[in-house]
Protein backbone atom coordinates (compact mmCIF):
# COMPACT_ATOMS: atom_id res chain seq x y z
CA UNK A 1 0.00 0.00 0.00
CA UNK A 2 1.28 3.44 -0.89
CA UNK A 3 1.36 5.66 2.21
CA UNK A 4 -0.43 8.98 2.01
CA UNK A 5 2.14 11.70 1.83
CA UNK A 6 0.40 14.15 4.01
CA UNK A 7 1.41 16.86 6.46
CA UNK A 8 -1.26 18.59 8.51
CA UNK A 9 -0.96 21.82 10.50
CA UNK A 10 -3.73 23.66 12.31
CA UNK A 11 -3.38 27.45 12.43
CA UNK A 12 -6.18 29.02 14.42
CA UNK A 13 -9.18 27.24 12.94
CA UNK A 14 -7.67 26.65 9.50
CA UNK A 15 -6.27 23.24 8.63
CA UNK A 16 -3.30 23.41 6.26
CA UNK A 17 -3.02 20.21 4.24
CA UNK A 18 0.35 19.71 2.54
CA UNK A 19 0.38 16.87 0.04
CA UNK A 20 3.19 15.48 -2.07
CA UNK A 21 3.82 13.03 -4.87
CA UNK A 22 1.32 11.46 -7.25
CA UNK A 23 -2.27 11.62 -6.09
CA UNK A 24 -4.37 8.86 -7.63
CA UNK A 25 -6.68 5.99 -6.77
CA UNK A 26 -3.97 4.31 -4.68
CA UNK A 27 -4.13 7.01 -2.00
CA UNK A 28 -7.74 8.18 -2.06
CA UNK A 29 -9.11 6.00 0.77
CA UNK A 30 -6.27 6.88 3.15
CA UNK A 31 -6.39 10.54 2.20
CA UNK A 32 -10.15 10.74 2.67
CA UNK A 33 -10.08 9.10 6.11
CA UNK A 34 -7.04 11.10 7.32
CA UNK A 35 -8.63 14.38 6.31
CA UNK A 36 -12.03 13.53 7.74
CA UNK A 37 -10.44 12.46 11.02
CA UNK A 38 -8.50 15.73 11.27
CA UNK A 39 -11.56 17.79 10.35
CA UNK A 40 -13.73 16.00 12.91
CA UNK A 41 -11.20 15.86 15.75
CA UNK A 42 -10.22 19.50 15.64
CA UNK A 43 -12.54 22.42 15.24
CA UNK A 44 -11.64 23.11 11.64
CA UNK A 45 -13.51 25.92 9.90
CA UNK A 46 -11.36 26.36 6.80
CA UNK A 47 -8.98 24.30 4.68
CA UNK A 48 -5.89 25.22 2.70
CA UNK A 49 -4.58 22.58 0.29
CA UNK A 50 -0.89 23.15 -0.40
CA UNK A 51 -0.21 21.15 -3.57
CA UNK A 52 3.25 22.57 -4.31
CA UNK A 53 4.83 19.10 -4.01
CA UNK A 54 2.10 17.31 -5.96
CA UNK A 55 3.36 16.08 -9.32
CA UNK A 56 0.23 14.31 -10.60
CA UNK A 57 -3.47 14.33 -9.83
CA UNK A 58 -6.40 12.51 -11.42
CA UNK A 59 -10.14 12.64 -10.95
CA UNK A 60 -10.17 10.16 -8.06
CA UNK A 61 -7.94 12.36 -5.89
CA UNK A 62 -9.69 15.47 -7.09
CA UNK A 63 -12.92 13.90 -5.88
CA UNK A 64 -11.46 13.64 -2.37
CA UNK A 65 -10.53 17.34 -2.37
CA UNK A 66 -14.00 18.29 -3.61
CA UNK A 67 -15.65 16.01 -1.08
CA UNK A 68 -13.81 17.85 1.72
CA UNK A 69 -14.88 21.14 0.15
CA UNK A 70 -18.50 20.02 0.46
CA UNK A 71 -18.02 19.22 4.14
CA UNK A 72 -16.29 22.50 4.97
CA UNK A 73 -18.68 24.65 2.94
CA UNK A 74 -21.65 23.09 4.75
CA UNK A 75 -20.10 24.54 7.94
CA UNK A 76 -19.80 27.93 6.26
CA UNK A 77 -16.02 27.64 5.87
CA UNK A 78 -13.71 28.28 2.93
CA UNK A 79 -11.32 26.02 1.02
CA UNK A 80 -8.28 27.44 -0.77
CA UNK A 81 -5.51 26.00 -2.89
CA UNK A 82 -1.89 27.14 -3.03
CA UNK A 83 1.27 26.11 -4.91
CA UNK A 84 0.05 24.48 -8.09
CA UNK A 85 2.49 23.02 -10.58
CA UNK A 86 1.45 23.69 -14.21
CA UNK A 87 0.29 20.16 -15.04
CA UNK A 88 -1.77 20.01 -11.86
CA UNK A 89 -3.27 23.45 -12.49
CA UNK A 90 -4.52 22.36 -15.93
CA UNK A 91 -6.39 19.43 -14.40
CA UNK A 92 -7.96 21.68 -11.78
CA UNK A 93 -8.89 24.28 -14.40
CA UNK A 94 -10.58 21.68 -16.60
CA UNK A 95 -12.48 20.27 -13.65
CA UNK A 96 -14.00 23.60 -12.65
CA UNK A 97 -12.52 23.46 -9.14
CA UNK A 98 -11.70 27.16 -9.22
CA UNK A 99 -15.40 27.96 -9.32
CA UNK A 100 -15.60 26.90 -5.69
CA UNK A 101 -12.04 27.14 -4.34
CA UNK A 102 -9.82 30.22 -4.48
CA UNK A 103 -6.18 29.97 -5.44
CA UNK A 104 -3.52 32.00 -3.65
CA UNK A 105 0.25 32.24 -4.23
CA UNK A 106 1.17 30.92 -0.78
CA UNK A 107 -0.09 29.74 2.59
CA UNK A 108 0.35 33.11 4.32
CA UNK A 109 -1.63 34.99 1.69
CA UNK A 110 -4.35 32.36 1.85
CA UNK A 111 -4.46 32.59 5.65
CA UNK A 112 -4.79 36.39 5.48
CA UNK A 113 -7.64 36.12 3.00
CA UNK A 114 -9.47 33.44 4.92
CA UNK A 115 -9.07 35.30 8.20
CA UNK B 1 3.01 -3.29 -26.07
CA UNK B 2 0.70 -5.31 -23.86
CA UNK B 3 0.29 -5.10 -20.09
CA UNK B 4 -1.95 -7.25 -17.98
CA UNK B 5 -2.22 -6.60 -14.26
CA UNK B 6 -4.44 -7.14 -11.23
CA UNK B 7 -7.25 -4.69 -10.61
CA UNK B 8 -5.66 -3.03 -7.59
CA UNK B 9 -5.25 0.75 -7.20
CA UNK B 10 -1.45 0.56 -6.87
CA UNK B 11 -1.31 -0.62 -10.49
CA UNK B 12 -2.84 2.61 -11.81
CA UNK B 13 0.56 4.32 -11.43
CA UNK B 14 2.33 1.32 -12.95
CA UNK B 15 0.09 1.51 -16.03
CA UNK B 16 0.39 5.24 -16.64
CA UNK B 17 4.15 5.39 -16.08
CA UNK B 18 4.72 2.39 -18.37
CA UNK B 19 2.56 3.79 -21.18
CA UNK B 20 4.21 7.21 -20.86
CA UNK B 21 7.67 5.62 -21.04
CA UNK B 22 6.57 3.68 -24.13
CA UNK B 23 5.11 6.83 -25.71
CA UNK B 24 8.27 8.83 -25.06
CA UNK B 25 9.92 6.99 -27.97
CA UNK B 26 8.27 9.54 -30.25
CA UNK B 27 8.45 13.31 -29.91
CA UNK B 28 5.85 14.14 -27.32
CA UNK B 29 6.42 17.17 -25.14
CA UNK B 30 6.51 16.66 -21.37
CA UNK B 31 3.09 18.27 -21.21
CA UNK B 32 1.69 15.79 -23.75
CA UNK B 33 3.17 12.89 -21.79
CA UNK B 34 1.44 14.23 -18.67
CA UNK B 35 -1.85 14.28 -20.59
CA UNK B 36 -1.33 10.67 -21.66
CA UNK B 37 -0.68 9.73 -18.04
CA UNK B 38 -3.94 11.31 -16.93
CA UNK B 39 -5.92 9.55 -19.67
CA UNK B 40 -4.44 6.14 -18.78
CA UNK B 41 -5.01 6.76 -15.08
CA UNK B 42 -8.67 7.58 -15.67
CA UNK B 43 -9.33 4.59 -17.93
CA UNK B 44 -7.61 2.09 -15.62
CA UNK B 45 -9.24 3.68 -12.56
CA UNK B 46 -12.65 3.29 -14.19
CA UNK B 47 -11.99 -0.40 -14.83
CA UNK B 48 -11.04 -0.97 -11.19
CA UNK B 49 -13.77 1.11 -9.57
CA UNK B 50 -16.69 0.75 -11.94
CA UNK B 51 -15.89 -2.31 -14.04
CA UNK B 52 -14.72 -4.55 -11.22
CA UNK B 53 -16.28 -2.60 -8.33
CA UNK B 54 -12.96 -2.70 -6.45
CA UNK B 55 -12.57 -6.50 -6.63
CA UNK B 56 -8.76 -6.90 -6.41
CA UNK B 57 -8.46 -10.28 -8.15
CA UNK B 58 -9.52 -9.38 -11.69
CA UNK B 59 -7.34 -8.29 -14.59
CA UNK B 60 -7.03 -5.09 -16.59
CA UNK B 61 -5.35 -5.19 -19.99
CA UNK B 62 -3.61 -2.22 -21.56
CA UNK B 63 -2.39 -2.29 -25.14
CA UNK B 64 -0.38 0.51 -26.71
CA UNK B 65 0.92 0.95 -30.24
CA UNK B 66 3.02 3.67 -31.82
CA UNK B 67 3.26 4.94 -35.34
CA UNK B 68 5.67 7.68 -36.40
CA UNK B 69 3.52 10.38 -34.82
CA UNK B 70 0.61 8.74 -33.00
CA UNK B 71 0.01 6.67 -29.88
CA UNK B 72 -3.02 4.41 -29.68
CA UNK B 73 -4.04 2.97 -26.32
CA UNK B 74 -6.65 0.37 -25.54
CA UNK B 75 -7.74 -0.34 -21.97
CA UNK B 76 -9.90 -3.43 -21.47
CA UNK B 77 -11.68 -5.05 -18.57
CA UNK B 78 -14.09 -7.98 -18.22
CA UNK B 79 -16.17 -6.22 -15.60
CA UNK B 80 -19.82 -5.37 -15.30
CA UNK B 81 -19.87 -3.00 -18.25
CA UNK B 82 -21.68 0.28 -18.74
CA UNK B 83 -25.42 0.32 -19.28
CA UNK B 84 -25.60 3.64 -21.11
CA UNK B 85 -22.26 4.65 -22.65
CA UNK B 86 -23.55 8.00 -23.95
CA UNK B 87 -24.75 8.94 -20.49
CA UNK B 88 -21.44 7.87 -18.93
CA UNK B 89 -19.62 10.21 -21.30
CA UNK B 90 -21.51 13.24 -19.99
CA UNK B 91 -19.28 15.35 -17.68
CA UNK B 92 -21.77 15.51 -14.81
CA UNK B 93 -22.51 11.81 -14.80
CA UNK B 94 -21.12 9.53 -12.13
CA UNK B 95 -22.53 6.64 -10.19
CA UNK B 96 -20.30 7.61 -7.28
CA UNK B 97 -20.77 10.82 -5.34
CA UNK B 98 -17.09 11.71 -5.15
CA UNK B 99 -16.05 10.61 -8.62
CA UNK B 100 -17.73 13.56 -10.31
CA UNK B 101 -17.85 12.05 -13.77
CA UNK B 102 -14.64 13.78 -14.72
CA UNK B 103 -12.76 10.70 -15.89
CA UNK B 104 -14.12 10.52 -19.42
CA UNK B 105 -13.99 14.31 -19.67
CA UNK B 106 -10.23 14.26 -18.98
CA UNK B 107 -9.72 11.40 -21.48
CA UNK B 108 -11.69 13.29 -24.11
CA UNK B 109 -9.85 16.55 -23.43
CA UNK B 110 -6.34 15.15 -23.39
CA UNK B 111 -6.55 12.67 -26.25
CA UNK B 112 -7.44 13.29 -29.92
CA UNK B 113 -9.91 10.43 -30.09
CA UNK B 114 -11.86 8.44 -27.56
CA UNK B 115 -14.09 5.45 -28.18
CA UNK B 116 -15.90 3.49 -25.49
CA UNK B 117 -17.41 0.10 -26.22
CA UNK B 118 -19.35 -1.57 -23.45
CA UNK B 119 -22.45 -3.55 -22.62
CA UNK B 120 -23.81 -4.76 -19.29
CA UNK B 121 -21.98 -7.91 -18.20
CA UNK B 122 -19.58 -7.78 -21.12
CA UNK B 123 -16.78 -5.54 -19.91
CA UNK B 124 -15.53 -2.27 -21.30
CA UNK B 125 -13.00 -1.36 -23.97
CA UNK B 126 -11.69 2.21 -24.10
CA UNK B 127 -9.66 3.13 -27.18
CA UNK B 128 -7.82 6.45 -27.33
CA UNK B 129 -5.27 8.00 -29.62
CA UNK B 130 -3.05 11.04 -29.52
CA UNK B 131 -0.89 12.61 -32.20
CA UNK B 132 2.37 14.37 -31.47
CA UNK B 133 2.12 18.14 -31.42
CA UNK B 134 -1.61 18.57 -31.07
CA UNK B 135 -1.03 21.24 -28.45
CA UNK B 136 -3.08 22.14 -25.44
CA UNK B 137 -6.12 20.27 -24.23
CA UNK B 138 -9.39 21.08 -25.92
CA UNK B 139 -11.53 23.33 -23.79
CA UNK B 140 -14.79 23.96 -25.48
CA UNK B 141 -18.55 23.68 -25.44
CA UNK B 142 -18.50 20.00 -26.34
CA UNK B 143 -17.54 19.30 -22.72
Amino acid sequence: MVPVRLDLELKQNTLIVRLSGDLDLAITDNLRSSLDEAIDKQSVSNLIFNLSQVTFIDSSALGVLLGRYKRISRRGGRVCIVGLQPQVRRILELSGVFQVMDEFPGENVALENIG
Amino acid sequence: MKLEFLSVPANVAFARVTVAAFASQIDYTLSELEEIKVAVSEAVGNSIIHGYENAPDRFVRVYAALTRDTLEIRVEDDGKGIEDVNKALQPAFSTDDERLGLGFMFMNSFMDSLRVESAPGRGTVVTMSKRVGTGMAKVGPEQ
